[in-house]
């Protein structure tokens, strides 16, 4: 893999995942250590329901909190924010979340192309986003958009992952930095966070 | 340091907005920036330019693209009975209490393109209190207001649509509300003469009548906190005493400078009753 990445500090972690992504998110989130201080926010690809059923799933296993993302909610460091059902979440540069009923977007709702847009915006290159498996193409622009914006681009290893389309179109657009396991995804992101304690973060 | 696409873009935004404001008297600098900057570059592709920036000349010159600008920034996506839980509610927590008023004035803020309004409607019809209520509706979306004034659906809708009105506690059936025939459903008459569909701005209009119900579902989303407060101050004042609120499922009022002013009734389903008090 290219070693283009000399980003000072990564500021937040943006998960999106589509068909068999609740079992990936349940390998990679349970490891981040309760002090881990980065924020992640995943946007996952589910049907639309009254209840979030991906922020119980992980609550039970995860050591960080795991809470729904609510608008105008501040982004909350150390904690896991997940997109609630048939809204688009997105980022403001205060970061602060919005939603949105705007029409589907690769026929998605949420979309994780609408979400990185937002987030590449916000965090630019202080932004590592993660696409694991999927068997569409919704989150290939995003990843486009926040490695445009300096941001760093993880990718799911397409031979680990149940739908192998997602990932690998964005390996075949050349956006990906790292294509990882799941395990290795989650060591990076955990090193994401001892780097941060190194260097003084704000 | 030359500035990177992405801020270009912001400059574009602020641009559009700018004009906006001061060409058209339509003020977007409260909307939620990373939505409403998703809406401008897709109305600047949809109508055929290369950047926002190319949209300018047109926004400040041609006046008669107005309409079509704020149908592309205010996209009307709705549906009947969405929550249906909510609509039960409301029929079963809500209106026992308005149903000892002799009139009944209710506001929908945000209607679009009607499907929300005559879901209220036909809910109101059937708990037997439609006579004596008058629903205002309204929009900034001219286009989507007139299409919510023809009533005039595709009928797949009202078959699709059947289930959520069982869900919110529906007594007959979603399509004896309407008259059908090719492929179109019109809302019943007994219906639309209950509902005046107006424009108007939330952003710089006031209030225009006193009322005992506003419906206001996933407009705020749109706004940042001020032009929030700013609405939420605007529906207090509209409220009667001891009137209702119900906002979108998703919407948050906890967080707002009009928090004090509204009880939970429902706080779950985003139902909440003006505090007593003070007016
Ligand atoms: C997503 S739709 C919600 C429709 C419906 N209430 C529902 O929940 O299904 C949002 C509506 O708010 C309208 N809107 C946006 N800004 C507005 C403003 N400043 N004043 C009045 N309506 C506005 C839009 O035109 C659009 O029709």
């Amino acid at each position: 893999m290219s070693d283009r990445w000399r980003h000072p500090a990564i500021k937040a972690i943006a998960i999106g995942c589509s068909a068999g992504g609740l079992d990936v998110l349940h390998v990679i989130l349970p490891l981040l250590p309760a002090d881990f201080a980065l924020p992640v926010v995943v946007v996952a690809h589910i049907g639309p329901s009254a209840e979030n059923l991906i922020v119980g799933a992980l609550r039970r296993d995860c050591l960080l909190p795991v809470v729904e993302a609510e608008e105008r909610m501040t982004v909350t460091p150390g904690t896991i924010h997940v997109a609630p059902p048939d809204y688009h979440l997105l980022v403001e540069a205060d970061h602060t979340f919005s939603l949105s009923v705007d029409s589907k977007v690769n026929n998605s709702r949420p979309s994780i192309d609408v979400f990185l847009a937002s987030a590449a915006d916000a965090w630019g290159s202080g932004l590592a986003a993660v696409l694991l498996t999927g068997a569409n193409c919704d989150g290939v622009g995003g990843m486009a958009a926040v490695k445009a914006a300096d941001g760093f681009c993880i990718v799911q290893d397409p031979a680990t992952a149940y739908a192998p389309i997602m990932p690998q179109s964005a390996i075949d657009a050349g956006i990906a930095d790292r294509v990882l396991t799941p395990e290795g995804i989650a060591a990076l992101i955990v090193s994401f966070h001892s780097s941060s304690h190194k260097g003084a973060v704000a | 340091m030359p500035a990177k696409s992405a801020s270009i873009h912001s400059i574009e935004l602020d641009l559009f907005i700018e004009a906006m404001t001061r060409r058209h008297g339509y003020d977007f600098s409260n909307y939620a920036r990373a939505s409403l900057k998703r809406r401008v570059a897709g109305l600047a592709q949809k109508l055929g330019f290369a950047s926002v920036a190319e949209l300018l000349p047109r926004l400040l010159y041609d006046g008669d693209l107005l309409p079509e600008i704020l149908a592309g920034l205010s996209v009307p996506v709705t549906k009947m009975f969405r929550d249906p839980m909510v609509f039960k509610a409301m029929v079963e927590t809500l209106l026992p209490m308005l149903a000892t008023y002799p009139r009944l004035n209710i506001w929908q803020a945000g209607c679009a393109t009607g499907e929300e309004v005559y879901s209220l409607a036909i809910l109101l019809e059937e708990a037997g209190l439609l006579h004596k209520a008058q629903i205002y509706a309204t929009d900034i979306n001219d286009a989507a207001l007139a299409k919510a004034e023809e009533g005039i659906f595709p009928a797949k809708m009202v078959e699709e649509h059947a289930d959520n009105y069982l869900h919110a506690g529906g007594t007959r059936t979603l399509a004896s509300h309407f008259s059908l025939g090719y492929g179109f459903a019109k809302v019943s008459g007994a219906i639309k003469d209950h509902i005046s569909f107006a424009h108007h701005n939330l952003v710089s209009d006031g209030v225009f009548c006193e009322v005992n119900l506003v419906v206001c579902r996933n407009v705020l989303i749109y706004f940042d906190r001020h032009l929030q407060d700013r609405v939420l101050g605007l529906f207090e004042t509209s409220l009667s005493r001891g009137g209702f609120l119900c906002l979108g499922s998703k919407e948050n009022i906890a967080f707002s400078a009009a928090a004090p002013h509204f009880t939970p009734v429902n706080a779950a389903l985003r139902l909440y009753k003006k505090s007593g008090g003070t007016s």
